[in-house]
């Protein structure tokens, strides 16, 4: 066993190095995280092991299974994933049962004081039944989250997705189950044969839980390993089941849109259109559940309105909005208001470029401006065609207690500004 | 403020998008090289020395965020104009926080393009009206009287004034005809809001960052 000095990074966690191991390197683990010599922690430990006739060697079989190993074979990456990612998925799991093995000793030794102090009924009575509480917990807690998450199946229907949530949770459950119930016969067991009710059978009972317990012991990395197998197939399995579902919506929306571009590839307007629309389909897509839908926020009914006034007059239209808020009759008559603008806008300056509509959104009032680089007119003597201007946009603003100010001027474009309330500058 | 044409390089993972970048710029401004990854960047950037860099804001191994660190290490003058799609705000500032002078949308048109590179080229910072918009609503949150550091921390009455204007679609120069001053000053209230976003450690603009969901 050299001294080989450890790398920077893994000093300061608590990992086992294989090459630097003399059983399973639990010892230099926990030395090299100290800062100690691992050969003192392990003259230490066989000191402690002597001196507790052999009990400090659980402590060792729980460093076993709690300490991670460096390098190992859940080092680096996992399957092709970031390893970033992979390192937040390694430590998370084994934090948890850290934690879980950390209350579980702070309670018992909690008893134990309170057994030194006398204050307690019978070792018969008290040890079962904290056994019986833990397992019928454990137990209580699964069941609850057993059940489904309905807004994961209903996020995609008609897509070949099984329920996500139910798959991840799975082969947790299976172990704290099964922990559960073992913690209940346990404790059964234990308050039977502390009350002498079994008699002879707890001979038998003796030997088959010995045995048991020693062919546990000899199964227990085949089952650790057989679990992780599980695992990372699962997460496969995962993968490529959303890779089918993202190639199928590929499929449908945008590699029929690139089809109808290169029919229409003589028509420049006609392609930009089709990308931009299937552009915001695709946003759509991928981020809907992150935004709140159109029927509650002002900001997402502005840009529905003017993706419907793109689509319909082929004019792109790009919507920055600052803040939110929510929709009742004035903001329903802003966004009808603002529409008929970006209509104008689309209508008489079809070629002047984009159409700038910028929204300062507030609950106390809003703003919305639109603003065109079309040829621009006097606003002083509206054109009779422009009917629209003055009722749906001037007078519904007015009807609800805003204003609209138009700003035009010939060569220079015109901007629509609309304000409703007091927004807050 | 040097003339003629300004050198590029250009960073972005999908070479389709290089390439009609560079199509577009063609005879506007002179392309040095090209990467597509992040470690090809930083060599490409540390060989070609650039005027400016072209970045997109996504790219696998940490994006245009870790290239704007990398290439800080060795060239902290590099000057970089953002570039993407995706537009999540988050993603935007930390690319302007992290150093870059600018960010435009990949929609914009190759002589705008050029322009905006000319304009970063020069020292000047390039707000796109979504930009504009993403910092006011950076900004726009309550602001406690324990600031840190109110200097930073808040935009003055007439930085919010220009940036609405470009967050309205006002050119520069209209923005200097609507409010009465020079196109410079115009620039330099641009500036000093760009220099707020990379200087201030306001913590609501990076809780707000983590916290805004609004993607588009």
């Amino acid at each position: 066993m050299t001294q080989a000095q450890p790398q920077s990074t893994e000093a300061t966690r608590l990992v086992r190095d294989p090459d630097d191991s003399i059983v399973a390197g639990v010892c230099a683990a926990v030395g090299r995280r100290l800062g100690i010599d691992p050969m003192i922690v392990r003259i230490g430990f066989v000191v402690c092991v002597i001196a507790t006739s052999g009990f400090a060697l659980l402590a060792y079989f729980a460093g076993w299974a709690w300490i991670p190993q460096a390098g190992g074979e859940r080092g680096g990456k996992i399957e092709g994933k970031p390893a970033a990612e992979a390192k937040a998925e390694r430590s998370r799991v084994p934090a948890n049962w850290k934690v879980a093995g950390g209350v579980g000793l702070l309670t018992l030794s909690f008893l134990l004081v309170l057994r030194e102090l006398g204050i307690w009924w019978s070792d018969a009575l008290i040890w079962p039944l904290i056994l019986a509480t833990s397992g019928a917990t454990l137990l209580w807690r699964q069941s609850r989250a057993m059940s489904p998450e309905p807004e994961e199946v209903a996020r995609h229907p008609g897509m070949m997705s099984e329920p996500r949530g139910r798959h991840r949770a799975g082969i947790a459950d299976l172990y704290r189950g099964g922990f559960g119930i073992a913690l209940v016969v346990g404790a059964v067991l234990l308050f039977l044969a502390s009350n002498d009710v079994l008699g002879e059978t707890r001979d038998v009972v003796l030997t088959v839980i010995a045995a048991t317990a020693g062919l546990a012991l000899i199964l227990a990395p085949f089952l650790w390993r057989l679990g992780r197998n599980l695992a990372s197939e699962r997460a496969e399995r995962i993968r490529s089941q959303e890779r089918a579902e993202l190639a199928a919506h590929l499929h449908d929306s945008v590699l029929q849109t690139l089809t109808l571009m290169q029919k229409r590839a003589d028509d420049p307007r006609e392609v930009a259109q089709l990308a931009r629309h299937q552009e915001r389909e695709l946003r759509a897509w991928l981020f809907e559940d992150e935004r709140a839908p159109a029927s509650e926020s002002l900001a997402r009914a502005l840009e529905t309105a003017a993706a419907d006034v793109e689509d319909a007059h082929r004019v792109p239209i790009n919507v920055v909005a600052v803040g939110d808020a929510p929709v009742d009759d004035r903001a329903e008559a802003l966004v009808a208001a603002a529409r008929e603008a970006m209509v104008n806008a689309a209508k008489f300056a079809p070629d002047a470029g984009e159409i700038a509509v910028y929204a300062e959104l507030g609950p106390d009032g809003s703003q919305v401006f639109v603003r065109d680089r079309g040829p621009g007119f006097d606003p002083e003597s509206i054109p009779p065609d422009r009917r629209g201007l003055r009722e749906s946009i001037i007078g519904r603003m007015e009807r609800f207690g805003g204003r609209a100010e138009v700003r035009s001027e010939a060569g220079r474009g015109t901007e629509v500004a609309l304000t409703i309330g007091e927004p807050g500058s | 403020m040097s003339g003629g044409k300004p050198t590029v390089v250009i960073v972005d993972d999908h070479a389709i998008f290089r390439s009609g970048v560079r199509a577009e710029l063609e005879g506007l401004v002179e392309v040095l090289g090209e990467a597509g990854t992040v470690e090809e960047a930083v060599r490409v950037i540390g060989e070609a020395h650039p005027e400016v860099v072209l970045l997109d804001v996504h790219m696998p191994g940490g994006g245009g965020v870790e290239v704007i660190r990398r290439v800080a290490e060795t060239a902290p003058a590099q000057r970089f104009l953002a570039l993407s799609v995706s537009d999540a705000a988050e993603d935007v500032i930390a690319v302007i926080r992290a150093g870059a002078r600018g960010y435009v949308t990949k929609t914009i048109s190759g002589p705008d393009l050029a322009d905006a590179i000319r304009r970063v080229r020069d020292g000047d910072a390039v707000f796109s009206p979504r930009l504009a918009g993403f910092v006011l609503d950076a900004f726009a949150g309550q602001m406690s009287e324990a600031e840190v550091d109110p200097e930073l921390d808040q935009l003055t009455m007439r930085e919010r004034e220009v940036l609405r204007l470009i967050a309205r679609g006002y050119l520069y120069k209209e923005i200097a005809l609507e409010l009465g001053i020079s196109a410079k000053t115009v620039e330099a209230h641009v500036s000093a809001v760009l220099r707020k976003l990379q200087l201030s450690n306001r913590h609501e603009l990076s809780r707000w960052a983590v916290e805004r969901k609004l993607v588009d």
